[in-house]
């Protein structure tokens, strides 16, 4: 007999026009790491959600046994009371706290009421080190990167000593290095016994580090199996129930004249102006070439693309020409209007707005250019959305769904609709894949594409390896504010671009 | 892939049962807003053994909530796009206090003074409009200092007198009703029943277009039997509103200057982009702003608007009550943020429609008329209204959460 920890039985999970699970079972062994794969949409963050108490008792059918005894939760602090912890698929930390308070925010260290902020500090450089995050225990979340943040949230799991670790696609945000020490923290909490349900769309990841596997696809367990069984395709073609045969299509394009040329761009740190966070950068973005930006979490990706789209601070020098002729554009709209379009790496700060429908969203931007005197044209607009609806095949119950009721990767699709729909000349986009699954992945690279041969510059950051060697037509890398490389997809490898990442020289 | 999607889209289509419960979610807010109105309306009625009921009284009972509900059309922008306007309720005063003095003291014409008092609402909206927008101080600091500023004016406008311009024209605004056109018999306004037709046949035109339209998209629609059926319910209650005037002395001019505002601004706020972007700012302002949504102009323009409201507000009190006293509009921003708050407007921002805050406007007004009526002290209304505002956020954010 297995000694299941967990085990989740015909459970049913249903959302106003959604059936988001239905009859799902599921269980987890004592001590494993089982993973849990399905695309956007499929079920995964909701079933983890039943299983956290986010979705109380009575509000789902069907059954969970967690050691032995049966599981009735009316809210998360159940659940962290019977030892489960769970990293949600959005980052759930207090901005303007320090990380020491979100650590040990609702856990306190404290005596009648006093918080004992010394014996926290002590505690939380402990779990701090434990995760391999180098940083003062007071340092803000706001001041962190989406990476270093995830690991916050890591160590905020690892100091509750919970039995289940639930861990909804840590790595999107993370780079390679950091997605290394989160495997080991796994492997170690593995060690003392800790099981774990991880959720990736990174399958070779999955492949890595889990014992088991459970693929969902809408809404419905289609295998659970040992990983050592299945072979990488299998994984995705359950998944997707089709045969996927190329993950990066590569399409040769002949890039034209230089559209945007950005010239000893130096950038200053919008909260320490004497600190460049940008050195010097100049290179051209090419007409019909899709441009692929590699660095590591810090090496001014973001900021540069920011900077750009008018949007980091205000300490900026250098030049930017587009079409040869000087472009003056302090604020998004302007670079909107003038054909420049950037897509946001965190979608949930800077992308959608979550109380508003997908038609409100996927709009937002081309707002000013589709209704010239002000009036919007309610069909019209439906209309125009279901385009982008069926092209990225958003998965929603309607248009009129608010964009926060949708599952990440399909929250994901809606921001890059919103962009799309600009037809933008030069289109940044950051992290354009974060939270999409295998097959959806695909069909943003097959529209990247598309876009390039009517002529777009695309300019892509990524801080996943794979995609920039497999997509880019010219890889620029990164290494603290400076460019350090300039490579054509045919000379570069995974270490050409790691080593100058690093900084080599 | 595809193919699964475009059925996803289109699928409340095919099962009516889904569908019908589908528009009852969406539009479940507005009929427990509704349905809590006529709540109040009986639980009144009964206790004032059906004086509450009457023509003359609910006629009465809509001119008093005027000022309230023209105010709160602005006020759900405001409080939409996450700001909070405090200075209303001195402003109202102000504007009233200088187109009284103007008319009285300065002998101005009312024709003068009137369009004079909507610039200076202008003038206060560009002022407040500029701190919050440009500067950045928080609108909870801006429209307190307005508060206390525009306290400060109206005292010294008023000198602790009161004013009151004895104006025929200008009493039209607040105290005037609809003259009658043919048919000159008393408890009848045919001039207002016209309009009342007019507005049904529009209602009903509007209605039949736009499902025409979706129509022609290949969008969802409602069956027939189920449009039908809403057409006529709504045509009745429309009918029913105006009648209760027709039957009185007329629609008075108040409430036209309201139907105006609130199609004006029900129009701005789901038709146009400016109100998308109230929206947008609302849920979530660097979102809005990486879009390219001016968000500092989108501010500066919602209090520009919501000083003309003030100051069309301010005007309206002043001639109901013919007069402008140093105590005129105090507290008036409480009912005013109540009423957008029981309508429905989020206090965090980012949701709130104008429909819903005039029928929070009517509750506020229906509970001080009611308990009036009743001879129930100050005490009581007070206490009343503060328990109905927190029940009513509580029944909200109850039913949210279950969604
Ligand atoms: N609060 C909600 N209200 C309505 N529908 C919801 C809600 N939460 C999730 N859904 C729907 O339930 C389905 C499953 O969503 P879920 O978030 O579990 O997907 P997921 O497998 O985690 O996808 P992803 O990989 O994109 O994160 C989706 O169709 C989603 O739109
Ligand atoms: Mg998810």
């Amino acid at each position: 007999m297995d000694d299941f920890i967990l085990e989740m039985n015909h459970i049913t999970k249903e959302f106003p026009g959604v059936k988001a699970l239905n009859d799902v079972s599921f269980n987890v062994k004592r001590g494993e790491i089982h993973a849990l794969v399905g695309e956007n949409g499929a079920g995964k963050s909701t079933l983890m959600k039943v299983l956290a108490g986010v979705y109380p008792f009575g509000s789902y059918t069907g059954a969970m046994m967690f050691n032995g005894a049966e599981l009735q939760f009316t809210g998360t602090r159940d659940s962290e009371k019977a030892g489960i912890a769970i990293i949600f698929q959005e980052l759930a930390l207090v901005k303007q706290m320090s990380i020491r308070e979100n650590i040990y925010l609702g856990s306190e260290f404290q005596k009648n009421g006093i918080i004992d902020w010394d014996a926290t500090f002590v505690a939380a450089s402990k779990v701090l080190h434990e995760v391999h995050l180098n940083r003062n225990p007071l340092t803000k979340i706001i001041d962190l990167g989406v990476g270093e943040q995830q690991l916050v949230e890591i160590a905020k799991a690892v100091s509750k000593n919970a039995s289940l670790l639930i861990l909804d696609e840590p790595t999107a945000a993370l780079t390679e290095t950091e997605t290394e020490t989160l495997m080991q923290i796994l492997r170690d909490l593995r060690a003392k016994g800790v099981s774990c349900i991880y959720i990736s769309h990174k399958i070779s990841e999955v492949a890595q580090i889990a014992d088991r596997v459970t693929i969902l696809r809408d809404g419905r367990t289609i295998a659970t199996d040992d990983v050592k069984n299945m072979s990488e395709e299998r994984m995705i073609n359950l998944m997707v129930g089709r045969e996927i045969t190329q993950r990066f299509p590569r399409v040769e394009h002949t890039p034209g004249e230089t559209v945007l040329e950005v010239r000893d761009w130096t950038v200053y740190d919008k909260d320490l102006p004497t600190r460049k966070v940008i050195d010097g950068v100049s290179f051209n973005i090419r007409k019909g070439e899709i441009l692929g930006i590699a660095g590591l979490m810090g090496a001014g990706r973001t900021e540069l693309a920011m900077s750009i789209f008018g949007s980091y601070g205000v300490g900026r020098t250098g030049e930017l020409l587009l079409n040869g002729k000087k472009m003056v554009a302090n604020s998004p709209s302007a670079c909107i209007e003038k054909g420049v379009a950037y897509l946001s790496e965190d979608r949930k700060r800077y992308g959608f707005i979550a109380m508003m429908d997908l038609c409100g969203n996927i709009t937002l931007a081309s707002m000013a250019k589709l209704w010239k005197n002000g009036v919007i044209d309610g069909n019209e607009e439906i209309r125009r959305t279901e385009q982008y609806v069926g092209d990225l095949s958003i998965k929603t119950p309607s248009v009129e769904q608010k964009v926060g009721n949708l599952s990440g990767g399909n929250q994901q699709k809606v921001v890059v609709g919103k962009w799309l729909m600009t037809h933008p000349k030069v289109l940044f986009l950051d992290e354009p894949t974060r939270g999409i699954d295998v097959g959806a992945k695909i069909e943003i690279y097959n529209i990247m594409n598309q876009l390039v041969e009517q002529g777009v510059c695309i300019v892509m950051i990524s801080s996943e390896l794979p995609e920039i060697l497999g997509i880019s037509d010219r890889i620029l890398v990164m290494h603290m504010g400076r460019l350090v490389g300039d490579l054509s997809w045919k000379e570069a490898t995974q270490e050409k671009v790691m080593y100058l990442a690093t900084g080599g020289k | 892939m595809e193919n699964v999607n475009s059925k996803t889209v289109t699928q409340p289509q095919n099962s009516p049962g889904g569908n019908w419960r589908n528009w009852m979610r969406v539009n479940v807010r507005q009929y427990t807003m509704i349905l809590a109105l006529l709540l109040v309306w009986s639980i009144f009625t009964v206790l004032t053994k059906g004086i509450f009921i009457s023509t003359r009284n609910l006629s009465n009972l809509f001119l008093q909530s005027a000022t309230v509900a023209i105010v709160a059309c602005t006020m759900v922008l405001v409080m939409v796009a996450g700001h909070i306007d405090l200075s209303v309720g001195s402003a109202v005063g102000f504007t009233g206090a200088v187109v009284a003095t103007l008319i009285t003291k300065a002998s101005w014409p009312t024709l003068l003074a009137v369009p004079v008092t909507l610039l200076l609402g202008l003038v206060i909206g560009l002022f407040q409009g500029y701190w919050v927008a440009y500067v950045g101080v928080p609108a909870f600091i801006v429209t307190l200092a307005g508060m206390l500023i525009m306290r400060g004016g109206l005292l010294g406008v008023t000198g602790g007198n009161t004013i009151s311009p004895n104006s025929e024209l200008f009493r039209q605004f607040g105290q005037g009703y609809l003259p009658q056109l043919f048919i000159k018999v008393a408890g009848f306004n045919d001039f207002s029943a016209l309009i009342g037709i007019l507005a049904i046949i529009l209602y009903n035109i509007s209605a039949l277009r736009s499902r025409r339209g979706r129509i022609k998209h290949g969008f969802a629609v409602s069956s027939p039997r189920r449009q039908m059926l809403i057409q006529v319910s709504m045509s009745v209650i429309i009918a029913l509103v105006f009648s209760i005037m027709v039957f009185y002395h007329g629609i008075p001019y108040a409430i036209l200057i309201v139907m105006a505002m609130v199609l004006i601004f029900s129009f701005v706020s789901q038709n146009m982009t400016f109100g998308r972007y109230v929206y947008a700012i609302g849920g979530n302002k660097d979102a809005a702003r990486l879009s390219g949504i001016n968000v500092k102009k989108t501010n500066f323009l919602i209090f520009v608007l919501q000083g003309l409201a003030v100051a069309i507000a301010g005007i309206v009190y002043t001639s109901r009550l013919n007069a402008a006293t140093g105590g005129a509009g105090t507290g008036m921003e409480l009912d005013v943020i109540a009423a957008c708050i029981i309508g429905g407007t989020s206090t965090m921002g980012g949701e709130g429609t104008v429909f819903g805050a005039i029928i929070g406007a009517l509750v506020m007004a229906s509970l001080d008329n009611g308990m009036s009526l009743m001879n129930l002290g100050v005490v009581y209304q007070y206490v009343v209204k503060g328990a109905v505002l927190l029940i009513a956020v509580a029944v909200d954010v109850s039913t949210r959460k279950k969604q």
